[in-house]
C-alpha cells in the first residue's frame, strides 16, 4: 500500500438513499437495524403460530386444526423463534453496539456483514415456503429427531435442510466478524478487562457459535445423505443408530441455548448498574462465570437424553456436569443482586425489564436444576414441565433482555425518547400475562401432560385454558409494543446524548442519535477508563 | 358457547382449594418404590429451590424497596468482595453435592433390572402399542379406544377421554417386571407416571426398564416422544390385577387365540369379510390412509383408486404383509391375524369406489406369509 487514503471526512457523507441503501449497506448500524427488524417480523410470525397452538389447546378436542398441521405449527414456531427471532436479534444488538462500545468505526469485515444478514431473509423464506409444498412444513419438532425427519418425513424436508445450512452460514460469518472486530478493532488503549460485559459475553458466544453451528450443519448433512443418497447414519436397518442423531443434535443444541442467553446476561449487566447508579459488582467474576458456562455447555448435552437408554455411568456423568452449571449461573444472579444492594435505584422501563429478568430467569434456572436430577427428569422429560422451563429461560430470559436492550439503547439508535408511561403499561401487561401463560404449564407437566400434543384429556382442561388466556393477552401486548416503537421513531421527543443518569459506556459519549460513522478517531485512554464497567 | 361458559365457570370454581385437589398439579407419588423415590427426590429438590429462592428474592425485594433514589439513598461504591464470591461459589457446591448423593442412589436402583421375574416386550408403532408376553405366548395391539376417536372433533368428551384403549396391558401386582422396549418405525416413548417408568422405544434397539407395582388398579400413560401425526393419540392403559386374576386372564387369552386360529381356516362370505375388514381398517389403517381412503397428499398415499389397491392382488397382499422398507408403511405380518388381513384387503378393494370385487380368504394370506 503506497497510497494513504484519507478517512477523516467519512463522518460527513451520509448513507445512500432509498432501497439500495439497505441492500448495499456495509454500515454496522444499518445492518444492526436490518437484523433487528428481521427478528421483529419473525417474532410476530412465530408468535402468530403460538397463538394458533394456544387456540387449539384452549379446550379439549380438535377445534381448528388437524394433528399434522398442529405439529407443523409447534415445529415452525420453535424453529422461527430460535433461529429467526432470538438469534438474529442478538446479532443485531451486537452489530449496533459492539463497535460503539469498543471505540471502533465499524465491524472488521463489513462486506461479509452485509452478506451474513442478507442470507437470512432467503433462509427464512425457504423455510416458510415449505408450508405451500406437498407434504407441508416440517412437523417433526424443532429438534427434528431421526428417523421421523429422515425416512418418515415428506420431500419438503430437503428445503428445511437447505434453510438450516443457510442459517448456519449466516451465524458462523456473524460470529467470525464479531471475534475479528473485538480482537482487532478495539480502541488501542482498551484492555480486554476494560471491555463492557455485553462485548465480553458476545465474544464468548461467538466461540460457541463457531464450535456449535458446524455440528448442526453436519447433522443436517447426514440427514440429507440418509434421505437421498442411501447412507444409513441414523437408520438401524442399515447399521446406523437413531440415537446418534440426538447426540449430534444436542452437542449443537446445548451450546445453542447458551448462545441465546449469554448476550442476555451481558445486556442485563449494563442495565442494572445504570439504574442502581452503582458499578457492576464483581466484573471479573462475571467474565469468568460466562467463560465457564460456555465451557460447561459443551459437555452436558446428554441431559436432554436421559430417557434414551443411556448407560448408568453416562447418566451420572451428565447429571453431575449439569448440576455444576448452576454454580457460575448462581454467581451471576448473586452479582446482579449485589449490584442493586445499596444502590440508588430508579425504575425506568429498561430497569423494570432487567429486574423481572433476574426474577423470572432464576425461576427457569431452578426448574433447570430440577430437570438435571436424572431420576426426576424421567418424570419431567417431554412434558409441559419442560415447555414451562424453556419458556422461562427463553421468553422471560432471552426475549426479556432483547426488549430491555431495545428500550435502553433506543434513544441512542433514534436520538429520541419513547413514551415512558405507555412503555410501563406495556411492561406490566407483558409481565403479568407471561406468567399466566407459562406458570400453569409447570402444573400441567407434573400432572402428566406430554408436550407436542394437539389434544388432551379432561383433567388438563383448566390449566390449559388459563395458559391460553395468558397467551392471548401476552400476544396482544406486542401490538402495544409495536405502537410504542413506531411512536418513538416518528414522534419521540429528542433524547440527551446520555439519557440515563447512571449510564456508563463509550456509546453514550456519541451524539444523541449516534452518528452514521462513529469513532473514526479512537477514544482516549482517559475516556475509556472513565467509561469502563471495571472500575 | 354454553360449553365454553361452563368451562369458564369451572375456572372460577377451581380457585377454591378443595376443587384444586381434583386437578393434579404435582407429580404423582405413584405405586412403585421407584416412583415413590422419584417423588421424594422431586420434592426435596423443589423445597431446596424454594428455600434458595426465598433468600435471594427477599434480599432483592428488600433492596428494591429500600435502596431507591426516591428514598434519598446515595449509592454506595463497593463493587468487589473476594470473600462474598468464594462464599456464594462454595455454598452452592455443597448443596449440589448433598442433592447428588440421593439422586445417584435412586438412579442406580432404577436402572438395575436384574431382579425381574417376568418380561413384557413393548413395541411402538405409528400410533399404537404392541404388547408381547414371550413366555405365555400372548401378543396383542393396543389402540386408542373408538369411543375416544369418535369425539375428537365434536361431541361430549367423557372421563378418560384419550386415555383409554381397546386392549389393556394386564400385569400382576407385587411382581418385579422387566419391560423390553423397542419400536418398529420412529422413536416413541413409553411412559406410565404412576410406575415411574419412561423409556424411549428406539427402532432397531432394545431398551429396558423395570417396575414392581404395589397396588391393584388401572394406570394410564401416554407416548412422550413426538412420533408423527397421531403422537397425541397413543395412550397406555395398564390393568394391574391380583396374581390369581392374572393367571386366569392368561389362560383366557390362550383359549381365545385358539378360537381365532380356527376361524382363519374356514371360508368366509363377502359380508363377513367386508364388515370385519372395515373394522380392522378403521383401527389399523385409517390413521394414515384416512377414513375415506384419501390419505394425506405428500405424506400418506390415497388408497382410493391407488394402483396397488386396484391392481395385482399379489402386490396388495405383499405390501400389507411385509410393508415397504424406508416408508411409514409397516408390515402387518406380526400385528394382524390371517382373517384380519384377508378382511382388510377385501375391504380396501371394495370400498372408496375401488370396486374390484375380489374376495380374499384367510387361507390365501396364510399361504403368502
Ligand atoms: C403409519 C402410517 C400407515 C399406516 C398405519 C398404514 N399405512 Fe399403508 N401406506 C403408508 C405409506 C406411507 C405408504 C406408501 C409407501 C410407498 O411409498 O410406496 C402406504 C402404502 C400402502 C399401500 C399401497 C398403496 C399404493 O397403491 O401405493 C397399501 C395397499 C396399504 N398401504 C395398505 C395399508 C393397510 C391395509 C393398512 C392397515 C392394515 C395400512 N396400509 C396402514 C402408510 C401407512
Ligand atoms: C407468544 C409467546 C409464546 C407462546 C404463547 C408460546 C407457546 C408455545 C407452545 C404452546 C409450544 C408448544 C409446546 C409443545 O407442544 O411442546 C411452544 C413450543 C416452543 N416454543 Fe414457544 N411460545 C411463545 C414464545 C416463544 C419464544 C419467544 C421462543 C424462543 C425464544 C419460543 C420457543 C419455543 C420452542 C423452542 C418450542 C419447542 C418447539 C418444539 O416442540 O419443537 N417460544 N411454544
Ligand atoms: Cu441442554
Ligand atoms: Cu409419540
Amino acid at each position: 500500500m503506497t497510497t494513504v487514503t484519507d478517512h477523516t471526512d467519512d463522518g460527513h457523507h451520509g448513507p445512500e438513499k432509498g432501497l439500495m441503501r439497505w441492500i448495499k449497506t456495509t454500515n454496522h448500524k444499518d445492518i444492526g437495524s436490518l437484523y433487528l427488524w428481521f427478528a421483529f417480523v419473525m417474532l410476530l410470525i412465530g408468535g402468530a403460530m403460538a397463538m394458533v397452538i394456544r387456540m387449539e389447546l384452549f379446550q379439549p378436542g380438535m377445534q381448528l386444526s388437524e394433528p399434522q398441521f398442529f405439529n407443523q405449527m409447534t415445529t415452525m414456531h420453535g424453529l422461527i423463534m430460535v433461529f429467526g427471532a432470538v438469534m438474529p436479534a442478538f446479532v443485531g444488538l451486537g452489530n449496533w453496539l459492539i463497535p460503539m462500545m469498543i471505540g471502533a468505526p465499524d465491524m472488521a469485515l463489513p462486506r461479509m456483514n452485509n452478506w451474513s444478514f442478507w442470507i437470512l431473509p432467503f433462509a427464512g423464506g425457504i423455510l416458510l415456503s415449505t408450508f405451500f409444498m406437498e407434504g407441508g412444513a416440517p412437523a417433526f419438532g424443532w429438534t427434528f429427531y431421526a428417523p421421523l425427519s429422515t425416512t418418515f418425513a415428506p420431500d419438503s424436508t430437503d428445503f428445511f435442510i437447505f434453510a438450516v445450512h443457510l442459517l448456519g452460514f449466516s451465524s458462523i460469518m456473524g460470529a467470525i466478524n464479531i471475534i475479528a472486530t473485538v480482537l482487532n478493532m478495539r480502541a488501542p488503549e482498551m484492555k480486554l478487562m476494560d471491555m463492557p460485559l455485553f462485548v465480553w459475553t458476545w465474544l464468548i458466544t461467538s466461540f460457541l457459535l463457531i464450535g456449535a453451528m458446524p455440528v448442526l450443519a453436519g447433522a443436517v448433512t447426514m440427514m440429507l445423505t440418509d434421505r437421498n443418497f442411501g447412507t444409513a447414519f441414523f437408520d438401524a436397518t442399515g447399521g446406523g443408530d437413531p440415537v446418534l442423531f440426538q447426540h449430534i443434535f444436542w452437542f449443537f443444541g446445548h451450546p445453542e441455548v447458551y448462545i441465546m442467553i449469554l448476550p442476555a446476561f451481558g445486556v442485563v449487566s449494563h442495565i442494572i448498574p445504570t439504574f442502581a447508579r452503582k458499578p457492576l459488582f464483581g466484573y471479573s467474576s462475571m467474565v469468568y462465570a460466562s467463560a465457564s458456562i460456555a465451557f460447561l455447555s459443551y459437555i452436558v448435552w446428554g441431559h436432554h437424553m436421559f430417557s434414551t437408554g443411556m448407560p448408568v455411568a453416562g447418566e451420572l456423568y451428565f447429571m453431575y456436569a449439569t448440576m455444576l452449571i448452576a454454580v457460575p449461573t448462581g454467581v451471576k444472579v448473586f452479582n446482579w443482586v449485589s449490584t442493586m444492594w445499596r444502590g440508588s435505584m430508579t425504575f425506568e422501563t429498561p430497569m423494570l425489564w432487567a429486574i423481572s429478568f433476574v426474577f423470572l430467569f432464576t425461576i427457569g434456572g431452578f426448574s433447570g436444576l430440577m430437570l438435571g436430577i436424572v431420576p426426576a427428569d424421567i418424570q419431567y422429560q417431554d412434558t409441559y414441565f419442560v415447555v414451562a422451563h424453556f419458556h422461562y429461560v427463553l421468553v422471560t430470559g432471552a426475549l426479556w433482555a432483547i426488549i430491555a436492550a431495545t428500550f435502553y439503547w433506543l434513544p441512542k439508535w433514534t436520538g429520541k425518547m419513547y413514551n415512558e408511561t405507555l412503555a410501563k403499561v406495556h411492561f406490566w401487561w407483558a409481565v403479568i400475562s407471561v406468567n399466566v401463560l407459562f406458570f400453569p404449564q409447570h402444573f400441567l407437566g407434573l400432572a402428566g401432560m406430554p408436550r407436542r400434543i394437539p389434544d388432551y384429556s379432561l383433567q388438563f382442561a383448566d390449566f390449559n385454558m388459563i395458559s391460553s388466556i395468558g397467551g392471548f393477552a401476552f400476544g396482544a401486548s406486542f401490538i402495544l409494543f409495536t405502537y410504542i416503537l413506531i411512536d418513538c421513531i416518528r414522534n419521540g421527543k429528542p433524547a440527551d446524548a446520555r439519557p440515563w443518569e447512571g449510564a456508563k459506556g463509550l456509546e453514550w459519549t456519541l451524539e444523541p442519535k449516534a452518528q452514521y460513522h462513529s469513532f473514526n478517531i479512537p477514544p482516549t485512554k482517559v475516556l475509556i477508563e472513565q467509561e469502563s464497567q471495571n472500575s | 358457547m354454553s360449553k365454553l361458559m361452563s368451562r369458564l365457570g369451572g375456572l372460577i370454581v377451581m380457585v377454591s382449594a378443595n376443587a384444586f385437589a381434583e386437578y393434579g398439579f404435582n407429580m404423582t407419588k405413584g405405586v412403585s418404590s421407584v416412583a415413590r423415590d422419584i417423588y421424594g427426590l422431586h420434592m426435596m429438590v423443589f423445597w431446596i429451590c424454594v428455600a434458595i429462592a426465598l433468600i435471594v428474592f427477599s434480599v432483592m425485594i428488600y433492596s428494591l424497596i429500600v435502596h431507591r433514589k426516591s428514598q434519598g439513598v446515595v449509592a454506595a461504591n463497593f463493587h468487589e468482595s473476594t470473600k462474598a464470591e468464594l462464599l456464594w461459589t462454595g455454598i452452592p457446591i455443597i448443596i449440589l453435592v448433598l442433592m447428588a448423593i440421593p439422586a445417584s442412589s435412586v438412579l442406580i436402583d432404577l436402572e438395575d433390572t436384574s431382579k425381574a421375574q417376568m418380561t413384557i416386550k413393548i413395541t411402538g408403532h405409528q400410533w399404537k402399542w404392541q404388547y408381547d408376553y414371550p413366555k405365555e405366548g400372548i401378543s396383542f395391539i393396543s389402540n386408542l379406544k373408538q369411543g375416544s376417536k369418535d369425539v375428537i372433533y365434536s361431541g361430549n368428551r367423557h372421563k378418560n377421554y384419550l386415555l383409554e384403549v381397546d386392549n389393556n396391558l394386564v400385569l400382576p401386582v407385587d411382581t418385579p417386571i422387566r419391560f423390553l422396549i423397542t419400536s418398529n418405525d420412529v422413536i416413541h416413548s413409553w411412559w406410565v407416571p404412576d410406575f415411574g417408568v419412561k423409556q424411549d422405544a428406539n427402532p432397531g434397539f432394545i431398551n429396558d426398564a423395570w417396575v414392581q407395582i404395589d397396588e391393584i388398579g388401572i394406570y394410564r400413560g401416554q407416548c412422550t416422544e413426538l412420533c408423527g401425526k397421531d403422537h397425541g393419540f397413543m395412550p397406555i392403559v395398564v390393568d394391574v390385577v391380583s396374581k390369581a386374576d392374572y393367571a386366569k386372564w392368561v389362560s383366557k387369552q390362550q383359549a381365545a387365540k385358539a378360537v381365532t386360529l380356527a376361524k382363519s381356516s374356514k371360508t368366509w362370505g363377502e359380508e363377513e369379510l367386508i364388515s370385519l375388514g372395515q373394522k380392522v381398517y378403521n383401527t389399523s389403517c385409517a390413521s394414515c390412509h384416512g377414513i375415506t381412503g384419501k390419505g394425506i397428499p405428500g405424506v400418506f398415499p390415497a388408497l382410493k383408486g391407488s394402483p396397488i389397491a386396484t391392481g395385482d392382488i399379489k402386490k396388495h397382499i405383499s405390501i400389507v404383509l411385509h410393508g415397504k422398507t424406508g416408508t411409514a408403511m409397516a408390515g402387518y405380518k406380526n400385528m394382524l391375524g390371517d382373517s384380519d388381513i384377508a378382511a382388510v384387503i377385501t375391504f380396501e378393494r371394495t370400498a372408496f369406489g375401488n370396486q374390484m370385487g375380489d374376495l380374499i380368504q384367510p387361507a390365501q394370506i396364510k399361504a403368502a406369509r
